[in-house]
């Protein structure tokens, strides 16, 4: 067998590469349908996005939700595991950062406060991970059907506990926190006004940076990537499956709480019913353009990011649904040129006599 | 075949390789792992086409043909992963692909009658209605060769047909083979082992690097003459050195008393096996395969659930340590299949090379990336493994280096191994790695360790065994020392036909 062509991370880089290629012209196509220059709304596209302090704001804070549901589920595929339960891990990770905000007394120094509420966030999200990384570790329970269930059963669970208790009266979220705020970009400069970035994107990066020293730096990262490429190989290398298991889904779901912090500690200081828009559901694709590495799925979290915020700056000139059609192409060029995939068609290729 | 050359990629399958077969001859093909035989033998049966060469059948260009024109002339191939449905009949498989039908329904009678005809003519007795899931492999191996006779092909091209077979069966294929050529048939026979090649075949045309190297006749020829043109440089066969017994009088090292293990179905695949290992002693376990010896080896490695009994290392009880544990405790174990077991095949080298043994690449709680990189350079070297980058995934080597990947890990790197179970070590590997692996058994039993070695091929369980142990539908049946031990007295054991 030959080496691949080319360094490794041309190999990597390659398809999502050409994806994002293949997603422009079906754009251009797309544009032209509704009678208007491509040219003018790409442009518009980028000056409503990264061409002004307010559209970057918002790119980051979008692609900061992102980039945590997204790692959440590259954990898990690392491990030969899909989490389907992003979103409702999402949501319990906001709900704990709410709760442990509102239990902290006004005026808690930030660097006690904001550690406490981190850590409920993740702690919110690796329970609802651990419930089918237990099923799945003592009992087989297929755990994508068990996070697909989990999913319905959260978000009703959350809900109730705030529509019946916790909500201020007329609205459907919770008291504003009292402790452990993250600071807005605004606050940093005055150009950001209005828009929701703000320091959590700090928090994404390190949890980018982390994810990526536990996965490839550590033994329980040697481990779980065993699992997820060789099971039979992992456990004659004497890792436990079910133990294995069990914490790649918690840390999933940590991961995925973790960008419940976002909206709640960062954004709005309150927790609200749907805040996470399924960003939760959209972290499969981030994790599947970024090819579950966490650097790439970094840059993926921030082209969702650009084509959803894109698709409002543009909506005058297009349907801002036009930009889920291409967030769809994104995702299907880029399944369609992973590496197994091409090997797959290149074996097809040369046996036509 | 004349001036054949193939690349893959970067890599050069064939070079100016030649191939000549005369009509109702067995013709065998040697060579080490990756010397351009599979490669060759694909574009003589029509699955690849050559860069440069002609091919020429019964005096016919038929070069760059593919697979259907290659079965309407006459040359059929058969795998060494069989490609059978196990679902359907012996005759279902047969007529598969071509299936007689009368007013859009199946009619397999007129197919019955042929192929109990067929079977007749050439002595592959197979009942045409029993399921293939349900046979043998010497039987699914009948089968294979059927089918290829049945779509009249009159060359066979056979791809290490005895690795699975018991030496009864092996007897039986030759019988078969011959039969075939007094047919007028052609064979063309692609193995491994050198006194097959004697046995069987009238030449053998030598590949080396690509190349043909070499084509002699058999009448005259001798293991040693085949294995130099193979490898280019003199080899050691395995020769008989069943150690010093000066440790026969040590306590065991490995024991297992009583041990039963169930597959899925609830069956005794091991049913009451007890044996002993003294350190500095190989015991060999013979058999057909199937006979519960993956199973006793997984059940000593931890990685199968134990019914009943107890294994000791060392005197402790280790029945219920899992896996990680008895690593630490000095267990070494090649399993039987390095694809599914032994290598994580997307991995590279230096990952694989310390698979099982992370912890001892952890300093402080992170992994030691350089560490991993001097223990898989140094490895690479101590037991050439090639290509020597040790950044290649592990799917790119050879089997014969992956298997040297596997061994080097087990047992390089000044690790203290007490107890090695070595499962088929040299199944599909080339003839100068068979002889490094053979030196590492011997090294590790000479070092002390109690080595477990379960092989379908006798010659090397004869050769390097102390002591042989048979075992048969789950228990053992037979036990002798290696230095009186001969394959003749063993197959009646292998086969239960002396029970």
């Amino acid at each position: 067998m030959s080496r691949p062509p080319g360094p490794r991370w041309a190999e990597a880089l390659l398809p999502p590469l050409v994806a994002l290629a293949i997603a422009l012209v079906v754009g251009d196509l797309l544009i032209l349908t509704f009678g208007q220059s491509p040219r003018i709304v790409w442009g518009v596209l980028l000056e409503g996005t990264w061409g002004n302090a307010y559209g970057m704001g918002q790119v980051l804070y979008k692609a900061t939700t992102l980039t945590c549901t997204g790692l959440a589920v590259a954990v898990a595929l690392r491990a030969g595991l899909f989490n389907i339960a992003a979103e409702s891990q999402l949501a319990a990770g906001g709900f704990g950062a709410a709760m442990a905000g509102l239990a902290l007394p006004a005026g808690a120094p930030a660097i006690l406060a904001v550690p406490f509420c981190l850590g409920a966030a993740m702690t919110a999200g690796a329970i609802v991970g651990a419930v089918p990384g237990g099923l799945k570790a003592k009992a087989g329970a297929n755990e994508v059907i068990v996070t697909i269930c989990l999913n319905f059963l959260v978000l009703a669970l959350l809900n109730w506990a705030v529509a019946e208790h916790l909500h201020v009266p007329d609205s459907l979220h919770t008291a504003t926190i009292r402790a452990g705020g993250l600071p807005r970009l605004a606050d940093v400069h005055a150009a950001f006004r209005g828009s929701a970035g703000n320091a959590t994107v700090l928090v994404a990066v390190a949890a980018i940076v982390a994810t990526w020293w536990g996965l490839f730096r550590t033994p329980g990262g040697y481990a779980l990537r065993a699992v997820g490429l060789s099971p039979a190989a992992a456990e004659y290398g004497g890792v436990s499956l079910g133990r294995t298991w069990f914490r790649a889904l918690v840390w999933s779901g940590a991961l995925a709480g973790l960008g419940g912090v976002n909206y709640v500690l960062g954004y709005k200081r309150y927790y609200e019913e749907g805040f996470g828009f399924g960003a939760g559901f959209l972290g499969i694709a981030v994790a599947l353009v970024g090819r579950n590495h966490p650097v790439g799925v970094g840059i993926a979290a921030l082209l969702f990011a650009t084509l959803s915020q894109g698709g409002l700056a543009v909506n005058a000139l297009v349907p801002k649904q036009m930009m889920d059609v291409l967030q769809a192409v994104v995702i299907l060029a880029v399944v369609a040129s992973v590496p197994e995939v091409r090997r797959l068609v290149a074996q097809a290729v040369p046996r036509r006599p | 075949m004349a001036g054949i050359a193939k690349r893959y990629g970067a890599v050069a399958a064939n070079v100016e390789a030649s191939l000549e077969v005369g009509r109702g001859e067995i013709h065998a093909i040697c060579g080490e792992n990756g010397a351009g035989k599979s490669t060759l033998m694909k574009i003589l049966s029509g699955g690849a086409r050559p860069d440069a060469g002609t091919v020429v059948v019964n005096g016919r260009d038929v070069t760059g043909w593919g697979t259907a024109e290659a079965i309407a002339a006459g040359v059929g191939m058969v795998h060494q992963h069989f490609q059978l449905v196990p679902t359907l009949t012996v005759a279902e498989n047969l007529v598969l692909g071509r299936e007689p039908t009368a007013r859009g329904r199946l009619v397999l009678a007129p197919a019955l009658a042929e192929i109990a005809a067929l079977c007749e003519r050439t002595g592959l007795v197979i009942d045409p209605v029993r399921r293939v899931g349900d046979l043998t492999v010497g039987e699914a191996q009948r089968v294979e060769i059927l089918k290829a006779l049945f779509r009249g092909a009159r060359t066979l091209i056979l791809d290490e047909p005895t690795a699975v077979l018991s030496p009864p069966e092996v007897t039986d294929l030759w019988r078969v083979l011959r039969r075939l050529r007094d047919d007028g048939g052609t064979i063309v026979l692609i193995t491994h082992k050198l006194d097959e090649v004697l046995a069987a075949a009238s030449r053998v045309t030598v590949m080396r690097a690509g190349r043909t190297v070499g084509r002699l006749a058999t009448a005259g020829a001798t293991p040693a003459d085949i294995a130099r043109a193979m490898v280019g440089r003199d080899v050691a066969l395995a020769a008989r050195d069943a150690g010093a017994d000066a440790l026969a009088t040590a306590p065991p090292r490995l024991v297992v008393r009583d041990l039963a293990v169930a597959d899925a179905a609830g069956r005794r695949v091991v049913d009451g096996v007890s044996l002993t290992v003294r350190p500095g002693e190989i015991v060999g376990i013979a058999g057909v395969e199937g006979n519960g010896q993956t199973e006793l080896v997984e059940a000593i490695a931890g990685l199968a659930r134990v019914r009943g009994g107890q294994v000791t290392f060392d005197g402790a009880d280790v029945t219920a340590w899992p896996v990680a544990r008895r690593t630490a405790a000095g267990l070494a174990h090649i399993p039987e299949d390095r694809h599914a077991r032994g290598l994580v095949l997307d991995w590279s080298v230096a990952d694989n090379l310390v698979l099982g043994q992370q912890h001892r690449f952890t300093r402080a709680g992170r992994l030691d990336v350089r560490g991993i990189a001097a223990h898989a350079a140094a490895q690479v070297a101590a037991f050439d493994i090639r290509p020597g980058d040790t950044s290649l995934p592990a799917r790119a080597l050879s089997g014969g280096n992956q298997q040297k990947v596997v061994v080097a890990r087990e047992l390089g790197g000044g690790r203290d191994v007490r107890v090695l179970l070595a499962a088929q070590p040299t199944r599909g590997v080339d003839v100068g790695a068979i002889e490094a692996i053979h030196a590492r058994l011997r090294a590790a039993r000479d070092a002390g360790a109690a080595v477990l070695l379960v092989s379908a091929d006798l010659g090397e369980l004869l050769a390097l065994s102390t002591r042989v142990l048979v075992m048969y539908a789950g228990r053992l049946v037979h036990e002798v020392e290696g230095r009186v031990a001969t394959p003749e007295g063993l197959g009646p054991h292998m086969t239960g036909a002396a029970a």
